[in-house]
């Protein structure tokens, strides 16, 4: 009886599955290169400039699109706030996580986005997650474009609906599929304004023209676009004249805005009814009131930033083109964003190249499967408004060498 | 014998029945079966054949426009195995 009350039963390892991973990982970091998923930034000088690792860096890869993060107006109000309303609100949005600050917050994204319905989440990938897994139910269909972000995957995962995707960007696969769906199930189509992995923009005008006239209600996630794209910055949805016929927008606080927290806009008039039925909006504590007071004021200031966007425009054009007159292979054959992405022959090189900006002093995203698309190795680089030309100029002359001591170009 | 049911329209394809099937999504399946694998019932997608995720929508994609069906990942997920993916396609054209 003693005996049998001790013994142990032997099982798995949960952790044996991860073992292709780390095995890569290892292998990796056994070439001597400097680990691209550890990094450090020891102080941050500005929008732009980090002493990452040790090293004084000009930074590529960071989504602050607009260089909010440094705004003395939104800085101040985040004081403030922390000062008025204390660190956290310990509370879910439903019960008692909604301050003042919430709802300040959630108008300034009405007004920003010229909608009815605004609902701010804790993240991004909350408000895709919350938002997908709760409209789209059991018998429903979600079609998406295959090259998706993870969040919409997870909210697809989280749900009961059906799950179709198709080929990126392709109008007539989207169509096929949306024709096909049998009468009477409810269609949730998800599109992307920007996919962040290549940088390049949906042709929303027509997919959303599609998804209309099969009765699809269309969600349009604008979080790499926000701020930048579009007259006002609402995003590719706006830039294509779209906007209007858009069902739900979601977007971030964590690029262009420069916080943390997500959104979901809407003309739906039954749209608040999310603020109950949304498990990932009402089971988790609301964001600090410090947080909403910079979000809120950084949405007010960029609905009046048309000479930053038009200076991000300019570090675009010109990075994309001289990285092209460089030998580069890009991702896009135009800037379509802020967004642009050099392919790497391979994992290992591309490491190789990502340590070599890294001791130049840029910093750049090394991305790699499963995360991109067709198993690419990517470095992704993101540019900011507050990047001078001259610092554009830099960055291509980092590059030139990066390349050639890597046998790259 | 039965004179065939006429179709109601002409660009209508009639249901093929399992062994049309089978034929049809074999001729799709060659050009992703890179390494040449006898194809059984049992032959499987991922251990079998090692199709990526990419391939795995390509040939998916293939097979929707060729029956004018849609597989959902949902779907997909419980598809295997050769002899499952025909039996799948065999009852979705039916439905």
């Amino acid at each position: 009886m003693t005996e049998n009350a001790t013994a142990t039963v032997e099982r798995a390892d949960l952790f044996a599955k991860f073992d292709p991973i780390i095995q890569t990982r290892e292998t990796l970091l056994a070439s001597g290169v400097e680990d691209p998923y550890n990094l450090v930034m020891e102080k941050v000088l500005s929008p732009t400039r980090a002493i990452c690792n040790g090293r004084d860096t000009i930074l590529l890869g960071t989504y602050n699109y607009m260089g909010m993060t440094f705004d003395p107006d939104v800085l101040d109000a985040g004081k403030q706030a922390l000062a008025d309303y204390g660190s956290g609100t310990t509370g879910s949005r439903v019960l008692n996580g909604t301050y003042q600050g919430h709802k300040e917050c959630e108008d300034a994204l009405k007004e920003f986005y010229r909608m009815d319905h605004a609902m701010v989440f804790s993240t991004g990938y909350q408000a895709n997650l919350g938002i997908i897994s709760t409209i789209a139910g059991k018998g429903d269909y979600i079609v998406l474009d295959i090259d998706s972000h993870a969040s919409i995957y997870d909210g697809c995962a989280m749900g009961k609906a059906e799950i179709v995707p198709f080929k990126h960007n392709d109008i007539e696969a989207l169509e096929k599929r949306l024709r096909r769906i049998p009468e009477g199930a409810g269609i949730l189509v998800v599109l992307e304004g920007v996919y962040s992995m290549m940088g390049d923009v949906a042709p929303l005008k027509e997919m959303v023209a599609i998804c209309k006239k099969y009765g699809a209600m269309v969600l349009v996630d604008e979080a790499h676009s926000m701020g930048f794209i579009g007259e006002n910055g609402r995003g590719v949805c706006e830039e294509q004249g779209v906007i209007d016929d858009c069902d739900f927008i979601i977007g971030t606080f964590s690029k262009s805005v420069g916080t943390v927290g997500g959104f979901c806009v809407s003309n739906h008039p039954k749209f608040d009814i999310m603020r109950l039925v949304c498990r990932p909006y009402v089971f988790t504590a609301s964001l600090p009131p410090s947080v909403v007071a910079t979000a809120a004021t950084s949405i007010r200031k960029l609905m009046h930033g048309s000479n930053k966007r038009a200076h991000l425009w300019e570090n675009s054009k010109t990075l994309h083109r001289g990285l092209l007159d460089l030998g580069f292979e890009l991702g896009t054959d135009e800037p379509q964003s802020a967004i642009i992405a050099v392919i790497m022959p391979d994992l290992q090189r591309g490491a190789m190249m990502w340590e070599a900006l890294l001791k130049e002093g840029l910093y750049v995203n090394l991305a790699r499967p499963p995360a991109t698309p067709a198993n690419m190795t990517l470095l992704r680089c993101s540019l900011c408004a507050e990047h001078s030309s001259e610092e554009v100029k830099t960055i291509l002359s980092m590059f030139e060498r990066a390349g050639k001591a890597t046998g790259i170009i | 014998m039965q004179p065939k049911p006429l179709r109601a329209k002409e660009s209508e394809p009639l249901p093929m029945d399992p062994a049309a099937v089978d034929e049809r999504i074999r001729t799709l399946i060659e050009p992703f079966n890179k390494k040449g694998v006898e194809i059984t019932d049992a032959t499987t997608f991922q251990n079998d054949l090692e199709f990526d995720s990419l391939t795995v929508m390509d040939f998916v994609a293939e097979i929707e426009d060729e029956f004018d069906v849609i597989i959902s990942m949902n779907q997909q997920a419980e598809i295997e195995n050769y002899g499952q993916l025909v039996a799948a396609v065999h009852k979705l054209q039916d439905s």
